[in-house]
């Protein structure tokens, strides 16, 4: 899948779950054995299209997670290619068990997509927010878990995880309007970090919805005398350890952003990486608490929480500050 | 003798032999007991399945066009291993491994499908899903081979199971069949203690199946049921009535006997019982 100005403007303004749709009615056309199933999601997946073209290749399972992601397993075990879709609590949480045992335990090559991750929803509540789901796939045991950064990398996310055959777990995240970090192709590659930014005194870590904002903050700090670097982290697990050691070596801080919960998810895994380093950086946790709390519009959320560029740039510089 | 009365005795012969490899299998697990109710209790299932009904072929448990079975009451192996080794995948040798470390023959299946274990199950009620997931795949690659999921009665506590059931039946799966293991006890007590699970031929038939139910010790009642044509456009739930721990005086219908040690005097009487 080529990313160019054209696509990447397109998808930037339909958002991701719609990117989704459209690069799956583009991938029906070329991959043998694909199975499509969603849980009565297929216009929140932006399915429309592909069901209507690839009626073969689609199977709604009905509000029904748990015997969708089985049925995924058992069409995996036959040789189809599959991905299912529902929103991200759903798609994690209420079929934990089906996860682990049928694609951790069982290694099916199953592609699962949590649709409107983070707290895109939260004017509908916690029950469709979901700020845990990175923390709870990547304990479970050989699973991959990806959190693309923008639309034109949710695209190369979905054709490398059903290509690579392996049991993953796609977070999308962001509404309408989802700015675009990638307007031209690159290199995209499972477990490999993208470094969009140089700079030698901190180091901005960031996935999803965070990576732009990462490289607005960085833009800020600039300003204020601070050379921040900044790391597109767009795979969760494995973990790139090699380019955290690598910034590690630089970088006087470590900064993590996510628009997740910072228990367990993107932060907790760079820790993991930084903790056993001989020259550990100090680590500063940008994310969600732990907690169910500020509902309301997207932006007055992120806002709230501090996951808006100058309030990244902000607390950066002030904990760079007392190093 | 016809031919069904010698597929019949095939079966019975089989299923005795069976019964024995699980006495054996649960002395030589020792203190670290073994499922024996559950497997004693699925034992003219498997045997009728093994036996008679599913098409295989020796030396490549991996046919394309092989029959499949998913044991989604994972905890029932010793019903399934013992079936295994008497179509050949799996030795005595290994049987005896059970358990131990190192040895592929845990407590619950785990996919091996060298030896014919086509999933690991064990966590109930996903044994559905599975075989719903592979009769689809059937009938989407134009294959006929049929697709057998052995359940627990008391694994349909599990919501997942009903969520299959709808599915199943609204995707008009007649190569899949179901069939529920009901000998009326669970881990802690019987159905109607712990979970009351009601009229469940008349629950399948009203989720859309083709529901039968049968003496589930009764091979004739077995074979028959498992070798009918399936009804178009249905799955099948055969609702085999069955006694847990059957075979043995000391184990039938008494559930200390769900996971529990065998002595070695209990054994040698077993073995008696058996060969009365």
């Amino acid at each position: 899948m080529e990313l160019n100005e054209r696509n990447t403007g397109m998808w930037s303004k339909i958002g991701s779950r719609a990117t989704f749709g459209l690069v799956m009615a583009d991938l029906g056309k070329t991959v043998d054995d694909l199975m499509v199933l969603t849980a009565d999601t297929s216009t929140s997946a932006g399915l429309d299209r592909f069901k209507k073209a690839f009626p073969d290749k689609f199977q709604d399972m009905g509000i029904a997670e748990q015997n969708m992601v089985g049925v995924a397993a058992g069409l995996a075990s036959e040789g189809f290619k599959v991905v299912t879709a529902t929103f991200a609590p759903f798609m994690t949480m209420r079929c934990c068990e089906q996860v682990r045992i049928n694609l951790g335990y069982m290694q099916h090559g199953v592609t699962l997509v949590g649709l409107a991750s983070g707290v895109v929803l939260g004017t509908l509540g916690y029950t469709h927010c979901c700020v845990e789901d990175l923390a709870v796939m990547r304990a479970i045991p050989g699973l991959t878990v990806l959190s693309p950064a923008d639309c034109g990398e949710t695209a190369k996310a979905v054709e490398a995880a059903i290509n690579s055959n392996r049991p993953t777990y796609i977070r999308l995240t962001g509404g309408k309007d989802n700015p675009a970090v990638y307007k031209t192709d690159y290199d995209f590659q499972i477990g490999k970090g993208v470094v969009l930014r140089d700079g030698t005194d901190v180091a901005l870590v960031a996935t999803g919805t965070m990576v732009y904002q990462a490289l607005n903050a960085a833009s800020i700090l600039a300003d204020q005398g601070i050379s921040a670097s900044v790391v597109d982290m767009h795979t969760i697990k494995p973990m790139d350890a090699a380019l955290v050691e690598q910034l590690c070596k630089t970088a006087k801080l470590i900064v993590t952003v996510e628009e997740h919960s910072v228990l367990g998810g993107l932060g907790s895994a760079v820790a993991e990486v930084v903790a056993t380093l001989n020259k550990p950086a100090p680590q500063l946790f940008l994310g969600l608490p732990g907690e169910f709390g500020k509902t309301g519009e997207y932006q007055d959320i992120l806002d709230h929480y501090g996951l808006c560029a100058d309030k990244i740039a902000h607390k950066v510089a002030e904990r760079f500050s007392r190093l | 003798m016809d031919n069904r009365a010698a597929t019949l005795a095939k079966i019975t012969g089989m299923a005795k032999s069976m019964r024995k490899k699980a006495l054996d299998i649960a002395l030589e697990a020792g203190a670290k007991s073994s499922h024996l109710g559950g497997g004693l209790s699925m034992m003219e299932i498997t045997a009728t399945l093994y036996g008679a009904i599913m098409k295989h072929a020796p030396g490549n448990p991996q046919w394309a066009d092989r029959d499949r079975f998913i044991l989604s009451k994972g905890h029932g192996v010793l019903g399934y291993y013992t079936a295994l080794s008497e179509i050949g995948l799996l030795s005595e040798q290994d049987l005896l491994s059970f358990e131990k470390t190192g040895s592929f023959l845990l407590g619950h299946p785990v996919m091996n499908r060298a030896r014919g274990i086509d999933f690991s199950t064990g966590s109930l009620g996903m044994g559905l899903g599975l075989g719903i997931g592979v009769a689809l795949a059937g009938r989407k690659r134009g294959k006929d081979y049929r697709v057998f999921v052995l359940m627990g009665d008391g694994e349909c506590n599990e919501g997942s199971v009903w969520e299959g059931a709808l599915s199943g039946a609204h995707l008009e799966l007649d190569r899949l069949t179901v069939i529920v293991d009901r000998n009326g006890l669970q881990q802690t007590g019987t159905n109607d203690q712990i979970l009351k699970t009601g009229d469940m031929a008349a629950k399948w038939a009203s989720f859309g199946w083709n529901a039968v139910e049968v003496d589930g010790h009764d091979v004739c009642q077995l074979f028959d049921a498992l070798n009918a044509a399936p009804q178009p456009g249905k799955p099948t739930a055969i609702i085999a009535r069955t006694t847990k721990g059957k075979g043995f005086s000391f184990t039938e219908n008494n559930n200390d006997w769900h996971h529990n040690v065998l002595t070695r005097s209990q054994y040698d009487l077993a073995l008696e019982e058996l060969n009365a």
